[in-house]
């Protein structure tokens, strides 16, 4: 195996060199503490105002709203829990979607346990949520919506504007996990209506452990961290200033080139998926066609099981990822494929890629031609498919 | 995380396929969880098991165990065979995570399944086997639907 191809952008990605370099200054040389009054400490005290600017410029913030947190799972856990114990008068009610990241459907388990009470909306065969259903569920003590804007298995992108505007219409707080969406295509705080919305810096090339929220100025929300007076007294703990660096540095380098990364691995994901379904019989695509992340794509292949499928691509130098329930650390499959309604034995037989702005046709031509013949390898050996070729005498 | 054994038989997985008019065939397992193991055998009038070929859906570990299995019991009189367990699978493929280690006990399970039909069509009973209860064909679902 000596070239990789890595298709698995959504799980993580390459931090860009350009990112590295303006990171290295703040460990080695600028590493005084922001909140330090000396002057040799402003060299990070600046780097960590510009870097807020650049954020919260990526989604038309003001940049006294945005937080600097641990990353993805922190802001989910935050917003989730200041909100409930913040607002927990008003009411304790509140309302996410089954398709949400483990980030947020456990906190949420959580919360039902200290007392409150969640509705899980369901999402249609595509994975969008229904907004009559979301506005029926809204009831006088819900306190916050918590929608994601895209979903990491999938990719479908939620209707995020009329959701904020459902939200804004029954004076709900409304809060986004946009951490597969920030930096990949455009959102808009303002237009969208958001209260909150958490980030993350390795899904745009950036560092990993360093993530953001954004809080509307105006919402009334707990610290999460306590300690020093950092973000506003809202989030404790000396800032991580190179990681700080190194997520601005990729928004701004993502904000560069979003337009012509969308057209780009939008072009080369359909031409994946063109390729899979016409060549690889019994396939599907999960998700919506269309009003997806420019760079996912996510199938199941009937009659064989995800973990093999990777483990055989990876002999080919091929990183994906599958949501078995070998691959999930426990029985049951996804729950986002067993949300859209697919039946457990399919769920199993998932494979999700997703490319990044680097990922060549070439490559993908690769994959495609290896995962053919490893469909087959697997069938070949799958009681399923001997099942199913005797009943229908072939193919 | 898997041993080199296991990726061995999952990479060149020994005696794969079908025998048609079987001595006995066991399919346990189901689709649900991710695994299904099928097991064939050929046993001669000695009661030897001349030939097995499996088919498995599942992870690196399912095909891994039921290659292993079918190793541990070619060659073996019916009686020996039985006397393959999911511990003697998994120390001969220098163990497996613990998480996987249901499918050992899945191949265990598919040897059974194939000696207990073997029984019923030679309307002999077989000391110390007892009828097998995870079997596909009673969990089956139609998922034609989907496609
Ligand atoms: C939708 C979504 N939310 C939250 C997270 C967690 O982010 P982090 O890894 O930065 O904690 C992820 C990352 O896998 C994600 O995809």
């Amino acid at each position: 195996m000596s070239k990789v191809i890595y298709l698995d952008n959504a799980a993580t990605t390459q931090v860009y060199p350009e990112v590295v370099e303006a990171m290295t200054p703040f460990f080695t040389e600028y590493y005084g503490n922001p909140s330090s009054i000396y002057s040799f400490a402003g060299e990070a005290n600046k780097a960590v105002t510009k870097a807020r600017e650049t954020l919260a410029d990526l989604i038309n913030a003001k940049s006294e709203e945005i937080y600097f947190t641990g990353g993805g799972s922190e802001s989910d856990n935050w917003a989730l829990k200041a909100t409930a114990e913040a607002y927990g008068n008003k009411g304790k009610h509140v309302i996410t979607t089954k398709i949400e990241h483990h980030a947020i459907l456990h906190t949420c388990q959580y919360l039902e346990k200290k007392g409150y009470e969640v509705t899980y909306l369901d999402v249609d065969e595509y994975g969008s949520v229904k907004l009559d259903e979301l506005e029926k569920a809204i009831r006088p003590d819900t306190i916050l919506i918590s929608v994601m804007t895209a979903n990491n298995e999938i990719g479908t992108i939620q209707p995020i504007e009329e959701i904020g505007q459902i939200a804004k219409k029954h004076g709900v707080l409304f809060h986004t996990d946009a951490v597969q969406a920030f930096g990949h295509i455009d959102i808009d705080v303002e237009k969208m209506n958001i209260d909150m919305l958490s980030a993350s810096g390795h899904k745009i090339n950036g560092p990993k452990g360093i993530g953001l929220m954004y809080i509307r100025k105006g919402v009334k929300i707990r610290s999460f961290i306590h300690g020093g007076a950092q973000e506003r007294s809202r989030r404790a703990g000396t800032h991580n200033v190179p990681g700080i660096v190194g997520f601005a540095k990729a928004a701004e380098l993502a904000k560069a080139s979003l337009g012509e990364r969308i057209a780009y691995e939008t072009e080369l994901r359909d031409y994946l998926i063109e390729r899979v379904l016409k060549e690889i019989p019994f396939s599907r695509l999960n998700g919506e066609r269309q009003k997806r992340l420019p760079n996912n794509t996510n199938f199941c292949f009937k009659f064989i099981e995800g973990e093999s499928l990777l483990i055989l691509l990876d002999q080919k130098g091929i990183c994906g990822s599958s949501g078995s329930a070998c691959t999930s650390g426990s029985l049951d499959p996804s729950h986002v494929l067993l949300a859209i309604g697919l039946p457990h034995e399919i769920a199993h037989g998932s494979l999700r890629l997703t490319l990044s702005e680097k990922t060549t046709k070439e490559e993908i031509d690769f994959t495609v031609d290896e995962l053919k013949s490893i469909v087959d390898r697997l069938r070949s050996m799958s009681p399923l498919y001997e099942d199913f070729v005797k009943k229908n005498g072939g193919k | 995380m898997y041993s080199e054994k296991v990726m061995d038989h999952f990479n060149n997985p020994r005696n794969v396929g079908e025998i048609e008019n079987a001595s006995g065939v066991g399919t346990v397992g189901n689709a649900k969880c991710g695994d299904i193991m099928r097991m064939y055998l050929d046993i001669d009038e000695n009661g030897i098991i001349q030939d097995v070929k499996f088919k498995t859906f599942g992870c690196g570990a399912a095909v891994a165990t039921s290659s292993m299995a079918t190793e541990l019991v070619k060659g073996k009189t019916v009686k020996e065979a039985l006397l393959v367990t999911n511990k003697a699978v998994m120390e001969a493929l220098d163990g497996l995570p613990p998480v996987k280690v249901h499918c050992s006990l899945l191949a265990e399970e598919a040897i059974h399944a194939a000696l207990w039909d073997y029984a019923e069509k030679n309307n002999i009973v077989i000391e110390g086997l007892e009828k097998p209860v995870n079997d596909i064909a009673e969990k089956e679902e139609d998922v034609s639907e989907t496609y």
